[in-house]
């Protein structure tokens, strides 16, 4: 690990960089924790420390908007420090904790216990959010002044919808004292009923029964023109329908403070993969895997932007909850570490451009959230990815860093692979030699 | 096996020659249940575990009954659904029961998949009996099994289905196998019981009206309507889904062929689906189905536990 | 043998069976053993209805059931049908199959023959006997004996309603 105080310099790399429109070979020099030069010639001290990135993108540390780091209360799935590993493994240097732990973020006491679990493991940057409700139970506002000043940057009951709109009302106004959106997880619960898949022929074969795409439309619905009522700020987690996508395009285009989030998997998978995996509970998740229609929308929802960032809901959940039969298991599957080489595999096929991606990654969760980083300007954080785009790995469960096990891709092949992630000048991870 | 199966999970695996063996050899069963001595060595020593998650007297007396007469032993285990929060997890059950060595386990779950999750985990061979609204595959063979009895075949011919079709495994059972033994199938009930898609699986339309769908057809399959359920009505009441969709002897006498005949899975309600004078008419074949069934499940024993799980035995044998 | 053999033993064996039919006094009833044995049984029923006067009930008998190999066969073995449709109580079974070798088979049939009822006697007609008993069963009639090698296999070809093409033929196992 280099020291913060001392030089780094990254040379060779293609350095991709949305937020200065820059994309070009360039060596980046990192001093005193901050960008201090991008430039296509830069003299190097002999005795400087440098990674060589030729052949590989340099990009701004990635930024997950939506991860469950599951401590505290469920450290046996996941803690904030097996998290941030998993994060900075798959190139992301600052991730936002979302609230459902146990007890939930709705007091300082657990979001100054994320920011000192954060601190003490030293690798990704963790941004708590708070809840937006006591106990995430959807009646009484939770102390967003608090948990804004304590370190909260955003607030959220995810796990759950906020199903009563009068509080929503009231949170998207309320919030507005601290300028930071609310990130909401839609879902009419009364339309989702006990589905456990999309509502669909694949459900339908498979005899399990479905949560129509409309659960999800008539929620986000709903909040869009909450936030034309309060003029407050939104940010839809996870959208998955194309119906969303229609709400959220409107939203836009009206000028109303709506932004949004796509996971990995509602990019490229489907709900016939449920039934092509046999009722493979790693294929299970909230919102579920839709139509092929719905993921045409949010693919085209993402590279024209109405869908700003990508963020993967990473979810860990252990055996005890999964090697369950479907209609039990519980909902989620990990991503941090499999988001980089799954979205990759769209710009291969044409669907999101290089560039495109990188932002969805960086500059846009960034700006949404408020966040230092998403850039490699001089004198931004030295938060900085050097990813090898052509890396062949097998995606072994055994061997990522979360503790947690539970995703589709396990024993599948993947293009793309994060080799060296550093947060503040520091080298926090680093792709083993016998690894590459 | 069953062709190349191991297990009995469904048919929606089953191609159309795996489906004729398991007929095929039901046939020569059901001959063994007209003998004065109901009984042929054939699976002696071999455990059936009948595993059973859910209520069942029928399915399981008639799995069971299959069992003896083959001469295998046959255990029940009745079991409250599994959850995790309480009692010990689906897996944890099935490992517990073949740590006694059973040759088949029988398995109904609420749960669809649940069957094919067990499956995964034990080394004997599983043969679900319904797992929630996904398959009830030795109901679908039966099925298929009583109208070939009754037809001759099931070439050309149109079977209606009537029900809760969004809620019936036997109707998904029986629509992955009459259409592949080239039957047409006509799906009818109210629009909220039909399941999304299911035009999707092939060789079935689907109607709402009752006359239209059975007019015409060489058999109907009436299905059980719950009234039970609670939090999702579907329909306004038993009265009202009567009239439209049951099947009483006017309309069966007004509107089907003089040689269609009437399944039902049961249990009847009774003035329901079905009115009283149908159920015990001359058109219903549904005792014929309780018996076959016995036959059928004596077909999918034998052959998923007669023999060892090894390479193919020529048939006949080289030695007399 | 040839197809004139096989006819003459054929009629040697009604002849034979004929007698004891008419010693014993009893009700005879023929069941063929599938399948080499259906044919045989179904001529062996024709030329004793001339020589008894009377045509004897006839029955068809499928063993695959009363193995007693099932456990390591591999996959359970095609069963085909059994159809017997006269009562077995009481009555002179003659049983009837092509070859006789091991004796399995017809041990699995004594089981399954008891299991309709109980009959006043069992005999046993053949047209091929070729040794290699496993078990203490014997042909209360046979057309003829051969001693055959333990890697040779005996192949009966009977022609349904013709006798030109009959054939008893030796040859190795797995040779067509």
């Amino acid at each position: 690990m280099s020291e913060a105080s001392e030089v780094l310099f990254i040379e060779g790399g293609r350095v991709i960089d949305p937020a200065s429109g820059l994309d070009g070979v360039r060596t980046v020099v990192l001093r005193g924790g901050r960008v201090a030069e991008v430039a296509e010639r830069v003299e190097r001290p002999r005795d400087a420390r440098a990674i060589d990135a030729r052949g590989k993108w340099v990009t701004p540390g990635f930024i997950d908007a939506h991860v469950h780091l599951r401590e505290p209360g469920q450290e046996y799935k996941e803690t904030v420090e097996t998290g941030a590993r998993a994060a900075v493994a798959g190139g992301f240097t600052a991730v936002l904790a979302m609230p459902n732990t146990v007890p939930p973020n709705d007091t300082v006491a657990v979001t100054e216990l994320i920011l000192a679990r954060a601190a003490r493991a030293g690798l990704a940057r963790v941004y708590p959010v708070g809840c937006i409700s006591k106990g995430q139970k959807g009646e009484e506002l939770a102390e967003m002044g608090e948990l804004f000043q304590a370190g909260c940057v955003a607030f959220s009951d995810d796990g759950k919808p906020v199903s009563s709109s009068g509080l929503m009302r009231r949170a998207l106004e309320y919030a507005l004292t601290f300028g930071v959106p609310l990130a909401v997880h839609e879902e009419d619960l009364a339309l989702v009923g006990k589905g456990v898949m999309n509502e669909g022929p694949a459900a339908t074969r498979l005899g399990l029964k479905g949560n129509p795409a409309q659960a999800e439309e008539v929620m986000v619905s709903r909040d869009v023109a909450l936030a034309e009522l309060t003029g407050g700020r939104l940010h839809v987690c996870h959208l998955s329908t194309a119906g969303a996508v229609r709400a959220v395009r409107a939203a836009k285009a009206r000028g109303l403070r709506v932004t949004a989030e796509v996971a990995p998997h509602h990019l490229v998978l489907v709900d016939e993969d449920v039934a092509r995996s046999g009722y493979d509970t790693d294929f299970k998740m909230a919102p579920p895997l839709r139509s092929e229609a719905d993921r045409a929308a949010v693919q085209e929802a993402l590279a024209d932007g109405t869908i700003d960032c990508i963020a993967t809901d990473h979810a860990p959940h252990s055996a005890v909850e999964k090697a369950l039969e479907f209609d039990v298991a519980m909902n989620g599957i990990i991503g941090l570490e499999t988001a980089f080489p799954v979205c990759l595999a769209l710009v291969r096929a044409g669907k999101l451009t290089e560039r495109r991606l990188v932002e969805a990654l960086t500059l846009a969760p960034a700006r949404i959230f408020g966040l230092p980083g998403g850039t490699l300007a001089p004198g931004a954080p030295a938060d900085v990815a050097v990813l090898d785009p052509g890396a062949e790995w097998r995606c072994d469960p055994e061997r990522l860093h979360s503790k947690s096990r539970n995703t589709p891709w396990k024993g599948t092949s993947m293009i793309g692979r994060c080799t060296h992630a550093l947060v503040g000048g520091t080298l926090v991870h680093e792709l083993a030699r016998g690894e590459r | 096996m069953i062709g190349r199966h191991r297990h009995l999970t469904g048919l929606e695996g089953l191609n159309r020659e795996e489906i004729l063996q398991v007929l095929d050899l039901a046939t020569s069963m059901k001959e063994v249940l007209s003998r004065p001595l109901k009984k042929v060595p054939s699976l002696r020593g071999k455990l059936v575990v009948n595993l059973f998650f859910e209520a069942s007297t029928r399915t399981r007396s008639s799995f069971e009954i299959a069992s003896k007469v083959l001469s295998a032993d046959a255990v029940n285990w009745t079991a409250s659904a599994s959850s995790v929060t309480k009692g010990e997890t689906l897996i944890d059950t099935a490992r517990n029961l073949e740590a006694m060595r059973p040759d088949v386990l029988v398995i109904r779950h609420p749960a669809g998949g649940a069957p094919q999750l067990v499956a995964d985990h034990v080394a004997c061979a599983v043969v679900s009996a319904g797992d929630g609204a996904h398959e009830h595959p030795s109901q679908g063979l039966l099925d298929c099994f009583t109208l070939r009895e009754k037809l001759g075949t099931l070439e050309g011919k149109t079977v209606a289905i009537v029900g809760d079709v969004s809620h019936s495994r036997v109707a998904r059972s029986d629509l992955h196998s009459m259409p592949k033994l080239g039957a047409r199938v006509r799906l009818c009930g109210p629009p909220t019981m039909m399941p999304a898609g299911i035009e999707r699986l092939g060789g079935c339309s689907v109607h709402h009206d009752l006359r239209e769908a059975v007019e015409g057809a060489d058999a109907v399959v009436m299905l059980r309507i719950q009234h039970e359920r609670i939090g999702d009505p579907l329909i306004p009441g038993t009265r009202e889904y009567s009239k439209l969709w049951g099947l009483n002897a006017r309309k069966a006498a007004d509107w089907l062929t003089p040689g269609c005949v009437i399944l039902h899975p049961g249990p009847i309600n009774r003035g329901v689906e079905l009115s009283p004078e149908v159920a015990d008419g001359a058109r219903s074949v549904i005792l014929d189905q309780v018996q076959n069934g016995v036959a059928v499940r004596m077909a999918i024993l034998y052959l998923l536990a007669g023999g060892s799980p090894a390479e193919v035995h020529p048939a006949g044998g080289a030695r007399s | 043998m040839d197809s004139e053999a096989i006819g003459r033993a054929l009629a040697r064996l009604a002849r034979e069976i004929a007698e004891r039919a008419r010693e014993g006094g009893g009700d005879l009833a023929i069941v063929g053993i599938r399948r080499g044995g259906v044919h045989l049984a179904r001529r062996l029923q024709a030329d004793l209805a001339k020589l008894l006067g009377r045509e004897p009930p006839l029955g068809t008998l499928d063993i695959a059931l009363y193995r007693d190999d099932l456990a390591s066969a591999g996959t359970a073995p095609v069963v085909g049908p059994t159809d017997i449709r006269f009562p077995v109580e009481g009555k002179d079974i003659l049983l009837v199959d092509d070859v006789l070798y091991t004796g399995r088979t017809i041990r699995a049939a004594l089981d399954e023959i008891v299991d309709f009822g109980r009959p006043r006697r069992v005999w046993l007609a053949v047209l091929v006997d070729r040794g290699g008993r496993e078990l203490p069963i014997a042909a209360d009639f046979a057309g003829a004996s051969v001693r055959v090698a333990a890697g040779d296999d005996v192949e009966v070809r009977l022609v349904e309603g013709g006798a030109e093409a009959d054939a008893v033929i030796v040859k190795p196992r797995g040779q067509v």
